[in-house]
């Protein structure tokens, strides 16, 4: 009995437990917002069509989403015979998984975040571009047409705009002069990044849009030509996971917009009676604010067809993000703003 | 106490998805494997303190590279037993390229690692290893980083010129062309005389008489 207290009284447990501690305050929270994400596009949707959306299931319709999850949870899970099995079933957890692991460096305030790392940014950028995986995966194992195609129509659309979403990233890292979030966002305290960085913050968000398969770029999961894409043969729990990775890709996705243009959780005046209140409200209302553009983005323009998309990505983004990367940077060596 | 563990973790996930991809059978689970193993490195950077490194790894080779890799692979209709077929023959030769790298990486274990520069002036910790990379690169390794800089550039060029063909009687979209079309060149109002019906009118009705 004295080993096993001081087991978990040595430093190193304490040190564990403190990081599992963490991480479920972080993950909890983050898979409510989802769950009352799909609600908000559902009402806000609604709204926006003059109807009414979800109103019946709960106070304004607020236990719909765990509704919805008890059905889905009490669905069968059909694996399709000529599956591929073992990738057939990775392929929803890691969509799913990839989505948690990268809020491990985003900052909610300041020092409140997990891990931070000195290449932050890269950390992001890595993961959210192995989010492609999921969609490959699940669409190959399917051993179906739609699933298939859906799902390479997927990986060329995440791959196409993942360049201009890196040469945005290298802009910014530019002018905070660091890879580190925390030093991004403290390098925001005068003047957000989206200000002088306009052109750029608005080809980031069109990208996230792509990169999160959302409208009017979502043509991987286009239900009027393919079904509903990659994820055609899941049911159930595998399908709910896909789901509920789409929708905290969309969330992290917000965060980072929120991280590298709109100041992070920094308060929009540098006010000290605007300090009062605490930084992960701040960080939270931004990222409503962009995901409410995410949602009103969905309800009014129309899909994007497939050659559209691609020369968008390639003909127009890239080279324009190109000659801002080298703007950016002679103008701060050229006007001595370069950070140091 | 944890950082050995997690180095034997990644090193034996690296060297046996490295073995799964020659053993795999099914060429789009090689290539997974692959993308495993090269996580799986990207992991034994981030141990080494070179997590930069680790990080562009991932973002180059997992989340790009193997990506269009997986994405031939699996457009290609691959008959599995053909391919198996070569494998006899090609013994010889794979033995011989493993023999060779082999040999190349104990000579460089064999080599005073530390002497190298590089290594030397990153021992202090003070400054990150990005600002370090980037200060060596841009300044002594110059001239090498532009030569691979230009060396993937031909390689860019030679791809393009290879794929690009023109095609003579193909109806392109010209985005240019559609969005300068003004009203004038497109419409064209033509007034009609509302009492007279058009012929084309009463040819319609005259074929629904006949139908009926």
């Amino acid at each position: 009995m004295e080993t096993l207290t001081g087991f978990f009284t040595s430093p190193m447990m304490v040190e564990l437990m403190w990081t599992v501690a963490q991480i479920f305050a972080v993950i909890v929270p983050l898979l409510i917002a989802v769950a009352y994400l799909t609600l908000a596009e559902r009402r806000v949707i609604g709204l926006m069509q003059l109807r009414k959306g979800p109103n019946v299931v709960g106070p304004f319709g607020l236990l719909q989403p765990f509704a919805d999850a008890l059905k889905l949870l009490s669905k069968e899970t059909i694996l399709p015979s000529g599956a591929s099995k073992a990738v057939f079933v990775i392929a929803p957890m890691l969509t799913f998984v990839l989505s948690l692991v990268a809020w491990a460096v985003i900052p909610f305030g300041e020092g409140m975040v997990i891990a931070d790392v000195n290449v932050g940014i890269l950390y992001l950028f890595a993961i959210s571009s192995l989010g492609v995986y999921g969609v490959i995966m699940a669409g190959w194992a399917s051993n179906s047409k739609y699933p298939f195609l859906g799902a390479m129509r997927s990986a060329a659309q995440m791959i196409s705009y993942e360049v201009s979403l890196g040469l945005v990233i290298i802009t910014v890292i530019m002018a905070a002069g660091s890879l580190n979030l925390t030093d991004i966002v403290m390098a925001q305290k005068d003047m957000w990044f989206f200000i002088p960085l306009f052109p750029m913050f608005v080809i980031f968000f069109i990208s996230t849009l792509a990169e999160t398969n959302r409208a009017p770029f979502d043509l991987p999961e286009g239900e009027s030509e393919l079904v509903a894409g990659y994820f055609v043969e899941y049911s159930s729990m595998s399908f709910a996971l896909f789901f509920l990775g789409e929708y905290a890709n969309m969330i992290l996705m917000s965060g980072m917009t929120t991280t590298l243009f709109l100041g992070g959780w920094l308060p929009p005046f540098d006010w000290p009676i605007l300090y009062l209140i605490p930084g992960p409200v701040w960080f939270a209302l931004k990222v409503a604010l962009v995901l409410f553009v995410f949602l009103w983005v969905r309800a009014t323009t129309p899909r994007y067809r497939y050659d559209q998309l691609m020369r968008l990505g390639w003909k127009i983004f890239l080279p324009f993000t190109l000659i801002f990367v080298v703007l950016t940077g002679g103008v701060l060596l050229g006007f001595g703003l370069l950070p140091q | 106490m944890i950082a050995p563990l997690f180095f034997y973790l990644f090193a034996l996930m690296t060297v046996v998805s490295g073995l799964m991809v020659i053993i795999a059978r099914n060429p789009v689970h090689s290539v997974l494997f692959l993308i495993l193993s090269f996580f799986n490195s990207a992991g034994l950077f981030v141990l080494l303190g070179a997590e930069f490194l680790a990080m562009l790894l991932v973002v180059v080779y997992v989340g790009a590279v193997a990506v269009l890799f997986l994405f031939v692979v699996m457009m290609l209709d691959i008959n599995i037993d053909e391919m198996r077929q070569g494998f006899r023959q090609h013994l010889p030769l794979g033995l011989v390229v493993g023999l060779i790298l082999i040999v190349e990486l104990m000579m460089i274990f064999t080599q005073d690692v530390s002497s190298s520069n590089v290594l030397a002036t990153n021992v202090s910790g003070e400054i990150s290893n990005t600002a370090m990379i980037g200060s060596v690169l841009y300044t002594e390794y110059l001239l090498n980083f532009q030569v691979a800089g230009l060396i993937l550039l031909v390689a860019m060029i030679g791809a393009i010129t290879l794929t690009m063909r023109h095609r003579e009687g193909v109806k392109r979209q010209v985005i240019s062309v559609q969005n300068s079309r003004t009203r004038n060149e497109t419409i064209q109002i033509v007034s009609v005389d509302s009492h007279v019906a058009p012929k084309v009118l009463e040819d319609s009705r005259a074929a629904n008489k006949q139908i009926k």
